[in-house]
């Protein structure tokens, strides 16, 4: 699904992140872990495209990542759901229609059924709040309404990128819970977080690879984890 | 054919595009004013165009093909100078015909300067030669020879000393014209792409999550050039419709000669200002489309 071949990315001279060789399976359920500012957030922005190598070799669902007409990126996107941190959405739109953002603006909007749509905002518990407008919700609705945004493509790949960081512990183990639920209907979860007790309760729960970045380098994390 | 496949599918519309750019009120006012005041403009700028080229066609055929003969001799030599010049004109390759203008003609042509009781025959007025030339037409500087020689005091006005700079004035008004409907046009260009491009700036991040949630640029830029089409369409048809309404009332040409008073269009005419809205159109969305393929260049 991707593989990276000694990939780098820098913002400067200096790389982020070098030598990145992996290779993440359909199916798979993996954590990033490390200190803030390591490069968890490069790393899944070199997964879904935002940001290119600026070495080696990256292969995303069998093209390569440098290769990609910005319509491809495009297109790959649609493969890719993405739980942003800050969670953007488009403020001026219903939570409904941003959750539907992704059919919308492929025009396969018209094959989604109401009925549809609304079983999914009930499944990440907003089916009350799906009139509201993005800025009136709480940081835990903003993450559940940017995971039910992000798989509503039937994507092949679900990247977080620290989706319980706002939140308290209860809906951390829900959110936990939602994308356990997605990997068992066959999605491949990539979760970066620095949170080790939600790391822990995954492992009780999912076959999960944790990887850690640190000094640039990935790897796999201790035994600890 | 791009651009009008692309104006076709504008006016067609995408509800659901539409909405994913929020509205932005101060672009949107400053686009519909600013087509609304362009279309006012390019309307009296087309009348202007129009008004010149009809007016030098006019003086281009009305005075083409005829000539005055001006005879300046005392009283008693003018009848057989007359016959003269007749005589001469009747042998003059070119001249269709020539007629020694009477009284009478005289009288009608000084009326509307020194009112209807001129007493002609004492003032010393010249006789006047009507010719009408050929197609052809004739040697003018072969019949000045023959005139100097058969009847010294005659003189040959063939109108082009002062019918030529009138013509070429009337001719620069119409290029004057059509530079300023150029002028407006690239004015309206370059005021729709400054608020496209504010519009853009303001919805950074709207456009930002697009890309991320997987729309391709097209999508994208379609969504504002859609908009922006449509204000510079709406806003010209109003100002075209307020410039021909302006036109309309301006006083009637009824001198045919005078430019101001013949600041209108006729017949067939009143349609040429139909075509700014579509220009203006076209030229929003030309300028939108640049303004927002530049902007998405980027972001990744």
């Amino acid at each position: 699904m991707i593989e990276m071949q000694d990939a780098a990315y820098g913002y400067g001279a200096e790389p982020l992140l070098q030598g990145l060789t992996l290779n993440l399976a359909p199916g798979s359920f993996h954590f990033l872990t490390g200190p803030s500012g390591a490069g968890k957030t490069t790393f899944l922005k070199l997964c879904y495209a935002e940001l290119l190598p600026t070495g080696g070799h990256i292969n995303l669902f069998g093209q390569t990542a440098g290769g990609l007409s910005r319509d491809g990126i495009a297109d790959l996107r649609q493969r890719i759901g993405v739980v942003h941190q800050d969670c953007q959405f488009l403020d001026h739109l219903p939570v409904a229609d941003n959750i539907a953002l992704p059919l919308t603006v492929t025009a396969k909007g018209g094959l989604l059924q109401d009925s549809n749509l609304n079983e999914l905002v009930g499944w990440v518990g907003l089916s009350a709040r799906a009139h509201a407008l993005p800025p009136e919700l709480s940081g835990g609705e903003r993450h559940r309404a940017a995971m039910a945004r992000a798989i509503i493509m039937d994507p092949d790949l679900i990247l977080a990128d620290e989706p319980t960081g706002n939140v308290d512990w209860d809906m951390s183990l829900r959110l936990l819970n939602l994308l356990i639920e997605l990997n068992k209907l066959g999605k491949t979860v990539v979760i970066a977080t620095h949170d080790l007790a939600l790391i822990r309760a995954a492992k009780q729960r999912v076959q999960a690879r944790v990887l850690r970045i640190q000094g640039g380098q990935i790897m796999a994390a201790g035994a600890d984890l | 054919m791009s651009v009008l496949t692309d104006l076709l599918a504008l006016m067609r519309g995408d509800r659901q595009a539409d909405r994913v750019v929020p509205r932005s009120g101060q672009s949107a006012r400053l686009t519909l004013a600013t087509a609304a005041a362009m279309a006012f403009l390019a309307v009296f700028a087309m009348a202007l165009s129009v008004a010149s080229g009809r007016l030098a066609d006019r003086w281009s055929q009305a005075m083409s093909g005829a000539s005055t003969i001006r005879i300046s001799a005392p009283p008693a030599e003018v009848e057989a100078q007359t016959w003269a010049v007749l005589t001469v004109l009747e042998q003059t390759p070119g001249v269709a015909s020539a007629r020694a203008l009477s009284n009478d003609d005289q009288q009608a042509l000084l009326t509307p300067w020194f009112g209807p009781d001129l007493p002609l025959e004492d003032l010393p007025i010249p006789q006047l030669i009507e010719v009408i030339e050929t197609d052809d037409g004739f040697d003018a500087e072969g019949l000045r020879q023959r005139l100097a020689a058969e009847a010294p005091g005659a003189v040959l006005d063939d109108h082009d000393r002062w019918r030529a700079p009138l013509v070429e004035a009337a001719g620069r008004l119409r290029l004057l014209g059509g530079l300023a409907l150029i002028l407006i046009l690239g004015a309206t260009g370059g005021m729709v792409t400054l608020a496209a491009q504010a519009a853009l700036s303001a919805n950074e991040q709207v456009i930002r999550v697009l890309r991320l949630v997987g729309a391709r640029d097209a999508y994208i830029a379609n969504a504002f050039v859609r908009r922006f089409t449509l204000r510079a369409l709406s806003g010209a048809a109003a100002g075209t419709a307020l410039g021909l309404a302006a036109v309309a009332i301006l006083p009637s040409a009824r001198d045919t000669a005078a430019i101001l008073t013949g600041l209108s269009f006729s017949g067939v005419g009143w349609l040429w200002p139909l075509l700014i809205p579509p220009l203006a159109a076209m030229t929003a969305l030309i300028a939108t489309r640049v303004a927002a393929s530049r902007m998405l260049r980027g972001l990744q």
